[in-house]
């Protein structure tokens, strides 16, 4: 401990004017820092506010408007003129979910196989530019996957089809799943991996039965998530999937899908198919939010796994 | 979800030191014919990606080339769009794509930021899940849904209230930007929808990049006596500068590319004005709008070759963006979190 012997002793007088001054200023700024504090705050609570508005307009507005049109019919019934009032989208619904099949089935293979490939092979170079071009593939806009599966397959086979849409939609799914998938598998310990090959497990065996299945839960969200995603997508699909008034399970024809069904009738001039088009919207929009929920879910099962083992 | 990835690329040094050590995959060499095979099969998976990539990149140009070779350069520059005589120049496009991008950028950016400091520095712990589950659930709206909202909502509020309230109550029909007769579908519709849009992807990778700067670095500037919006302002905000501002571009690409709801609520016409309040084109939009009923190959071709425009110009501005995220990730290091 040193002491402080150059400190001149306190004076008995009071402060000098100066001091009284400065102390005055310092006050001063004392103030106004903490005025701005306290206002910059306000600021930024504001904002959040004013963010999460638009979502509770939405949703708000989309439950009162939906909610009125949605009824029964409207899952297990077909489109019908307008005039004729009534009718569902039971072929949209369908032609969405066949839509999401296939594009899972295209892209979760590729997708996870090639996370498998960025986890396992982290430092190449192949491994660093895979990764980024998955980054470049995620931004590519919508319709330009629309407009590159129709180039693919739609002109060359001379028709639309539910085929080429999930092809558009697979390439959209690709990119998240690859990613999601790497992150999830890294998070599985190297020495769970070691553990398995010490004991004489062959690598692929290690991969799918020890590290595939550390990481399920995980991936599993990632694929929710993605899949959440394409649900929702409409511009990759105007020109694959196109559209159809009638009932269609066959890949290889033009079906149906409830974001087309909603745009087709959003842009259309009749009250009946307005209300269709909310009805649409209100159950696309509880899919949407089902599946992300659903996502929600896998992630916590995840971590009680781990809380047990 | 990036700031994810940067951590777990952090997360493994061991394996990463020194660049050229094999990492665990190249070492342990499988000598099974299983191993092989899954070697090969995760790698043809792998090289799937960039092949995906290159396809569309290449299918797109091909099919673009035709318009691209007819009308050169003043593709881009012309303005003239008519599939009857065969002139076609995407300019109002492009200016309808730019303009409603940035417009959107504008009006989310502070909000998105405010809403990542609000999250990241001042809201009870209580508060941070909701309020960032319920600006993450603006990105999984749909945009057709989007669109649907701003045809029967959003359009007609402009229309009523809001257009003429800006131009004559406010007097700003005075500058170019508010000027002209208010019909509701607009460039200024278009803008707000892409604002809604982008603002979660701003705030969620700004919300990312402001938590992984590193305790001490707040800590240091409130030791120093400053206040907590000194610290944010002097001490945090500056360390994750470019981290928001790839979260900014990133969601600048996202604008860029939207199609749905914008084609709703643009108006599409090929016209280019200085007003917000006039209808406009996005490249999307255009594609979106056209490409069903296109007559004639060129036309097609002019319409791919919008396509590409827009494919190069998202390429850029991911690659900029991933780029100014990553590095963030890379200067907060290991424990980021």
């Amino acid at each position: 401990m040193t002491s402080r012997p150059e400190l001149p002793p306190p004076r008995p007088s009071g402060p000098t004017g100066r001091q009284r001054a400065v102390a005055a200023r310092t006050q001063g700024t004392i103030l106004r820092r903490r005025v701005v504090n306290g206002f910059m705050a306000g600021v930024v609570a504001i904002a959040a506010l004013i963010t999460t508005l638009p979502l509770i307009f939405i949703l708000v507005h989309l439950m009162k408007q939906g909610a009125a049109a949605v009824s029964s019919d409207f899952f297990t019934h077909m489109p019908k003129p307008p005039g004729e009032g009534g009718g569902g989208m039971a072929n949209a619904i369908v032609g969405t979910l066949i839509l999401i099949a296939v594009a899972c089935g295209i892209g979760l293979p590729i997708g996870i196989g090639a996370g498998l490939y960025l986890a396992d092979f982290r430092g190449s170079r192949l491994a660093t530019a895979v990764r980024f071009l998955a980054d470049v593939l995620n931004g590519v806009p919508s319709i330009v996957i629309g407009i590159f599966a129709w180039e693919f397959l739609v002109s060359p086979l001379g028709h639309f089809s539910a085929l080429a849409g999930g092809v558009a939609l697979a390439a959209m799914m690709v990119p998240m799943v690859t990613r999601t998938t790497e992150e999830m598998v890294r998070l599985v310990p190297t020495s769970l991996r070691e553990a398995a090959l010490a004991l004489g497990y062959s690598r692929a065996r290690t991969a799918i039965q020890v590290v595939l299945r550390t990481a399920t839960a995980g991936i599993v969200t990632g694929v929710l998530v993605a899949v959440a995603r394409i649900a929702g997508e409409t511009a990759p699909l105007l020109f694959t999937s196109f559209g159809n008034q009638f009932w269609s399970l066959h890949l290889d024809q033009p079906i149906a899908a409830l974001p087309l069904q909603i745009f087709t009738y959003a842009i259309s001039a009749y009250d009946e198919w307005h209300a269709q088009a909310w009805a649409g919207a209100l159950v696309l929009i509880t899919l949407v939010f089902v599946i992300s929920v659903a996502a929600r879910f896998a992630t916590r099962a995840r971590f009680t796994a781990g809380a047990h083992d | 979800m990036i700031e994810r990835t940067a951590v777990a690329t952090t997360a493994a040094p061991v394996e990463d030191a020194g660049g050229a050590s094999p990492s665990l995959g190249e070492r342990i060499v499988g000598t099974s014919v299983g191993d092989r095979v899954y070697v090969a099969a995760i790698t043809a998976f792998a090289l799937a990606v960039p092949a995906l990539l290159g396809l569309v990149f290449l299918e797109v140009a091909r099919a673009g080339w035709p318009a691209l070779r007819t009308f050169g350069f003043g593709f881009l520059t012309t303005s003239a769009w008519d599939p009857v005589q065969g002139h076609f120049g995407a300019a109002p496009a492009i200016f309808g794509t730019l303009v409603t991008s940035i417009v959107a950028l504008v009006l989310a950016t502070p909000l998105a930021v405010g809403v990542a400091i609000f999250l990241s520095e001042y809201s009870p712990r209580w508060l941070r899940q909701p309020v960032g589950f319920l600006v993450d659930l603006l990105a999984a709206i749909p945009s057709v849904v989007y669109g649907l909202w701003g045809i029967f909502v959003l359009v007609p509020l402009l229309r009523v209230h809001v257009m003429p309230f800006l131009r004559d109550t406010l007097h700003l029909g005075v500058l170019p930007l508010f000027q002209g007769p208010a019909y509701g579908p607009s460039m200024l519709a278009a803008s707000l929808i892409l604002a809604i849009m982008v603002l979660p992807y701003i705030s969620s990778v700004s919300r990312e990049v402001l938590l992984a700067v590193p305790r001490s670095q707040r800590e240091a500037a409130l030791a120093l006596g400053a206040t907590r919006w000194e610290t944010i302002q002097k001490a945090v905000v500056p360390y994750a500068r470019s981290g928001i501002i790839g979260g900014i571009i990133l969601g600048l690409g996202r604008a860029l590319g939207e199609t749905m709801a914008v084609t709703m609520l643009i108006g599409n016409t090929h016209t280019i004005s200085a007003s917000l309040f006039a209808p406009g084109y996005t490249m999307a939009s255009l594609i979106a709008n056209e490409f069903s009923e296109a007559s004639g190959d060129l036309h097609l071709s002019a319409l791919m070759a919008v396509g590409l425009v827009l494919l190069v110009i998202t390429l850029i501005v991911n690659g900029v963006a991933r780029w100014l995220v990553w590095r963030v990730g890379q200067r907060a290091g290991v424990g980021a979190r």
